[in-house]
């Protein structure tokens, strides 16, 4: 019998530092997630948490991990040669069918960028996979600043609005997203687009709010969850959300669905 | 075949039977309950008939001998984990018919749900052949018949308890043999066919009125009344959610386990995320998700039945007197509430 919840140890091979808080650590596995889904992560003593995808590629895997708790805290002290222990990939991801040949709005607060992260990579390096791509990212301040470089770097294939959300610096609006939610020409994409938000949920909650107001159908907003789990495969319970599983059904959702979900 | 046993007859079947079989049945453990001067009764390994409580209902639930309150999922060793270990024998569990039924909803979770099967409950629920024992009448908290939970025929063998003697149906072959040599008589279980308490859980017509209800002010009521102890949680037939975490032994800090541990909904701390972000701040929401949970979530996953086989355990073990099923009626009322304000608006 296959016990599900059995995690493999895999090596580090790299830690980069991405902000004050949060750390990028590669790890050697052949396992292929969808964009937008999540792992479990843990430390045998310490414990498990699922973290997301923040990029893929051939024989690896990227985790952009907050300092925020016991087992992400516990990750901190690890170095490359050293091994983390993984089980998943979970959940749905993004649904990139539906996506494609379309305009793109994404619309990231935080830590929220790291779940979109490899699905950008993809739209970089394959240019007629969407028609465009309308990017905005907003942080707290300076220091939360992620993946500096493949900001700039999307600069140029991307149309991008980076904000703060209290400080004001060159090259960076200062405010909310939501207040840049009315800058993207909705008009113009003739109905063909679909819009991703990731962040907090009050982020997530009015931005979808500010689309709203922008006409913006909710069938073309797309969301992704976080939420405390212990399994990750519907048994816990911990994730679950009305007759939704997050683990399960998520974590990214339509609109449609999500606005009547009530933790 | 039915049979009739002496007490005295039937220690020497469970010795034989102790071989192959653990014995697990809801047992009374004297000036061990919860106010001074009273028993519990929980499920236990037992070895004698008389150590077999048949006369009360117990107050936790069969659910225990199959996803213990607390369970080893693995031991490490450094960087090694290494799955636990099952009991080898088979599990002969005496059960009333609601268990019976919640255990179709323990599978639901833990074998079906998303497609993924638990292993662990995997392992033990193959190892079961269910006993079921007889109700009489029921008890003062059951509401089984309004929650069609009342009747089985899913068991090897039935068991009702009369004067120092058991009275036997023995539908398992494997079990047959050892039943052989005692004293045939006519028995078949006879089920509760009515309770004293009777629920009507309300159909929700619609997204709308489940979103108000929701929101309804019914809630508001738990705030002050629900001390969230999760002891309603714990007692529940059904309720399956846990939390992992891990330990390390105090001795040798390279060894250690991974356990599961019963969680409840309605204790503080089941939503919060590293980070400080909590979904459910306030005894009442808590309740609300418990009880839309046990009579509408579930249902419009799984589409088939609600998660409550109406044991009453809840009730009997909530210290603020909170009765899931005045819960179920008031739920009731405001469902009515709404959908006549909705009309109304509909109607201007």
């Amino acid at each position: 019998m296959k016990n599900i919840i059995q995690p493999v140890a895999c090596e580090i091979l790299d830690v980069k530092q991405e902000s004050k808080q949060e750390y990028t650590f590669r790890v050697k596995t052949d396992i292929r997630p969808n964009h937008g889904q999540f792992l479990q992560l843990s430390i045998p003593k310490v414990g498990e948490a699922p973290i997301s995808v923040s990029d893929f590629g051939d024989g690896w895997m990227d985790f952009t991990i907050r300092s925020v708790g016991k087992v992400t805290n516990e990750i901190f002290s690890k170095r490359p040669g050293d091994e983390l222990f993984l089980r998943g990939a979970y959940g749905n991801g993004w649904p990139l069918e539906q996506f494609q040949g379309k305009h793109m709005v994404i619309i990231t607060g935080g830590t929220g960028l790291a779940p979109v992260r490899s699905m950008l990579h993809k739209f970089e390096k394959e240019p007629d996979y969407v028609k465009s791509v309308h990017l905005i990212c907003g942080f707290k301040n300076q220091e939360g600043i992620l993946f500096r470089s493949e900001l700039e770097e999307w600069k140029h294939c991307f149309s991008t609005i980076y904000a703060l959300d209290n400080e004001k610096i060159d090259g960076w609006h200062k405010g909310f997203v939501t207040e840049f939610v009315k800058e993207i020409p909705f008009d113009s994409f003739g109905g063909d687009y679909e819009v991703v938000i990731v962040g907090p949920p009050p982020m997530m909650k009015f931005t979808g709010i500010e689309c709203g107001k922008c006409a913006v159908p909710d069938k073309k907003i797309w969301l992704s969850f976080e939420r405390k789990m212990s399994c990750a495969v519907g048994k816990c319970g911990h994730c679950r959300i009305d007759e939704v599983y997050v683990c399960l059904d998520g974590p990214t959702f339509n609109y449609t669905q999500a606005k009547y979900l009530v933790d | 075949m039915g049979y009739k046993l002496s007490f005295g007859e039937a220690d020497r079947i469970f010795d034989s039977l102790q071989k192959e079989y653990e014995i697990w049945a809801p047992k009374r453990f004297v000036g061990k309950g919860r106010y001074s001067d009273t028993d519990m009764i929980r499920y236990d390994k037992i070895h004698r008939a008389d150590e077999i409580e048949f006369n009360e209902k117990s107050d936790f639930p069969a659910k225990e001998v199959l996803t213990p309150i607390t369970e080893t999922l693995f031991y490490f060793t450094e960087d090694e984990y290494r799955e636990s270990k099952a009991t080898k024998k088979k599990l002969l569990i005496f059960m009333r018919p609601c268990d019976v039924h919640a255990k179709y909803h323990q599978e639901k979770i833990y074998l079906e749900n998303g497609d993924f099967a638990d292993s662990y409950y995997q392992r033990m629920s193959e190892k079961v052949k269910i006993v079921l024992m007889e109700c009489g009448e029921g008890w003062d908290t059951c509401f089984c018949v309004s929650m069609g939970t009342n009747r089985t025929d899913d068991y090897a063998a039935a068991v009702r308890a009369e004067d120092e003697a058991m009275f036997l149906e023995i539908k398992d072959e494997e079990l047959a043999p050892y039943f052989q040599k005692c004293a045939s008589a006519r028995f078949t279980p006879s089920f509760v066919e009515e309770n004293p308490l009777q629920v009507t859980v309300p159909e929700i017509p619609n997204k709308e009125v489940l979103t108000e209800l929701k929101r309804h002010p019914m809630w508001d009521e738990f705030d002050k009344r629900c001390v969230s102890c999760g002891a309603c949680t714990l007692a529940c037939s059904t309720c399956t959610c846990f939390t992992t975490s891990d330990i390390v032994y105090q001795e040798n800090s390279n060894a250690g386990e991974r356990k599961r541990t019963s969680a409840s909904c309605q204790i503080e701390g089941f939503t919060d995320m590293a980070g400080g972000i909590v979904f459910r701040n306030t005894a009442g929401e808590r309740m609300r998700y418990k009880v839309l949970h046990k009579f509408h979530d579930y249902k419009a996953r799984f589409r088939d039945f609600h998660m409550c086989v109406g044991c009453g355990r809840c009730i009997s073990r909530c210290p603020e007197l909170i009765s899931i099923a005045a819960t179920v009626d008031k739920m009731a009322a405001a469902v009515d509430e709404i959908t006549a304000s909705q009309k109304a608006e509909g109607g201007k």
